[in-house]
């Protein structure tokens, strides 16, 4: 592989390929490929949406869309519920798969397949479930109670409801992972000098697994709620958006205005959950390129 | 033997105490689609936690084709093995020459490409694909692999970058410059002293390219749109826009589509695990 300076040549001076070392020449061709890709597919359809959710007329129709106002307020919901619903469980659970048994090692085998396995056939199996006429789950309560069960994805609450159970159910494994990692990196002596001291499992949490993984807690939280805002599949896979264009959150009202043909609205959409997103971004580069 | 003290039995209580619900919870949906794969229609439908004549017959229709939406499961599933493919080496080719070129070449300016590189993974997917569509379609990309491809290496770059260079700031220089006192040139470096190094993080991050191509919705849902050019889970939601969607016969293509992913992710579980989170937990 060649690279031409051409375009340098004009510049008087010594020619740059004098002024780099053949290693420096080599690390500008090996990062080539990546600057194309990031220029190509990053950064040129990001400038070009951003000129095509220019218009304030966008803007205007999209607030007088009451199907925006809705899903404003479900994404809003799905961030600071589901969210803290997943790490806080996530927190919990890596202190018990951390847990030195067996039968524990063989359950986090199990335990990381919704992750592993893709979302469209176990989020349509969920659907079925919640089906309130065949869905195995009102049929279980038919059984049990002798009444028919309720309508879940019917109702827009209850089906927001599951979906961020299914979201849940998809990333948990994920986020605990990351933190039953960061638990096993707290030095085991810190917990035997407890243990000497007799200090209960709260005290124990309280004085050193929080104080070791709050920083590690709170990144993963904003990673998790970046992710969580470009989450597609837990809504549109389970509720479609429905019913009546209830359940959608920013994500799904972004595709569904691409699918209806109006480019310019599903940008603006977008657009509009840069308040939430542009913070977070600062926060996790601050953090990550330390 | 030892009995069990009073506490440690009340310890595993309290441990089964939660295991149980958290082995119900991951299960159920995977279950779930088990047993529609083997029920017949009837069984399926009547809420029955086993079927009374379990049947691998939905299988049969499904690897024959006899149904009006599985006509292409083949070509479908093929078209998701290539795109998985085609996506796994070309971000192992693309993350690896950055990665090297930024922890051992230190090239100017590496370091702010990594920074820009974790912006990609700081935007929301799904707000990302909206001008990914159209960038596409400006491309003539549209309904073409090569779409879906370009798009999850995007995708995949990124951590695949930030990982491998993690891993790759943990070699010793010593071994580069003794290889250059030998006279090796930088290519032959990168080739016999860094890939080799480097093998069990190119097979993490090799099979999570692989993982998130095939496991991918969104992007395939919107780059893709003909029956022959489609991947599998396209096909699986397209199951949705029928009245009558035959159930069974979904939730069969989709244990089938479902199995590959696993199977890779057990057998490099071991890489994978250790590579993808050692980056994380760093700081």
């Amino acid at each position: 592989m060649a690279i031409t300076l051409s375009g340098d040549q004009a510049i008087p001076g010594p020619p740059l390929s004098s002024r780099l070392t053949p290693a420096q020449v080599w690390g500008i061709a090996l990062l080539a490929p990546y600057m194309l890709v990031f220029l190509a597919f990053v950064v040129y359809p990001v400038c070009y949406g951003l000129w095509l959710a220019r218009q304030p007329a966008s803007y205007v129709a999209l607030y007088n869309d009451p199907v925006f106002a809705r899903a404003a307020v479900n994404t809003l919901i799905f961030l600071v519920i589901g969210i803290n619903i997943k790490m806080l469980i996530a927190l919990f659970l890596s202190g018990f798969f951390a847990q030195q048994r067996t039968w524990i090692r063989w359950l986090s085998v199990i335990f990381i397949l919704p992750w592993a396995v893709p979302s469209i056939p176990t989020i349509l199996s969920v659907r079925f479930m919640l089906n309130p006429e065949w869905g195995m789950v009102n049929q279980i309560i038919f059984k049990l109670t002798g009444d028919d069960g309720p309508n879940w994805l019917n109702d827009p609450t209850v089906a927001l409801a599951m979906a961020i159970g299914v979201h849940i159910w998809k990333s948990l494994p994920f986020w605990t992972l990351i933190l039953i990692t960061g638990r096993l990196a707290i030095a085991h002596d810190l917990f035997e000098a407890a243990e000497v001291d007799g200090a209960s499992w709260w005290q124990k949490f309280r004085y050193i697994t929080w104080p070791s993984m709050q920083t590690l807690y709170i990144t993963c939280t904003l990673l998790s709620m970046i992710w969580t805002l470009g989450d597609f599949n837990s809504v549109y896979l389970l509720t479609g958006g429905g019913p009546a264009d209830l359940t959608h959150v920013l994500s799904t009202l972004g595709i569904r205005y691409l699918r209806l043909d109006q480019l310019s609205l599903a940008m603006a959409s977008i657009v509009c959950a840069m308040p939430f997103v542009l913070p977070l971004v600062y926060f996790m580069m601050k953090r990550l390129s330390r | 033997m030892k009995l069990p003290t009073f506490r440690e039995v009340a310890t595993e209580a309290r441990l089964l105490l939660i295991g149980i619900p958290v082995f119900i919870w991951t299960m159920v949906p995977i279950y779930h689609m088990f047993l529609f794969a083997i029920s017949p229609k009837e069984d399926a439908f009547s809420g029955k936690m086993w079927p009374d004549h379990p049947t691998l017959h939905n299988f049969s229709i499904v690897f024959h084709q006899q149904h009006y939406f599985l006509r292409d499961f083949y070509i479908q599933f093929w078209n998701s093995v290539v795109i998985a493919a085609a996506v796994g080496a070309l971000t192992l080719f693309v993350a690896t020459a950055a990665a090297f070129s930024i922890s051992r070449l230190k090239v100017p300016g590496g370091r702010v490409v990594m920074n820009l590189a974790l912006f990609t993974y700081f935007i929301p997917a799904a707000f990302l694909a909206v001008p990914m569509y159209r960038t596409m379609g400006n491309y003539g990309l549209l309904n073409n692999h090569w779409s879906l491809i370009l798009a999850m290496v995007t995708i995949a770059s990124p951590y695949a970058i930030w990982v491998l260079k993690q891993a790759s700031d943990k070699l010793p220089v010593e071994l580069d410059e003794a290889a250059v006192m030998d006279g090796a040139t930088t290519l032959q470096i990168f080739r016999l002293v860094y890939l080799p190094l480097m093998m069990p993080s190119l097979v993490a991050i090799g099979t999570y390219a692989v993982l998130l191509a095939w496991n991918e919705y969104l992007y395939a849902f919107l780059l893709l749109s003909n029956d022959q050019d489609i991947t599998l889970p396209v096909a699986l939601g397209n199951f949705l826009s029928a009245d009558d969607s035959p159930w069974e016969l979904l939730m069969t293509t989709g244990f089938i589509y479902a199995l590959p992913p696993a199977a890779i992710y057990y057998a490099f579980r071991r890489y994978m695990v250790g590579g993808l989170t050692a980056g994380a937990v760093k700081s």
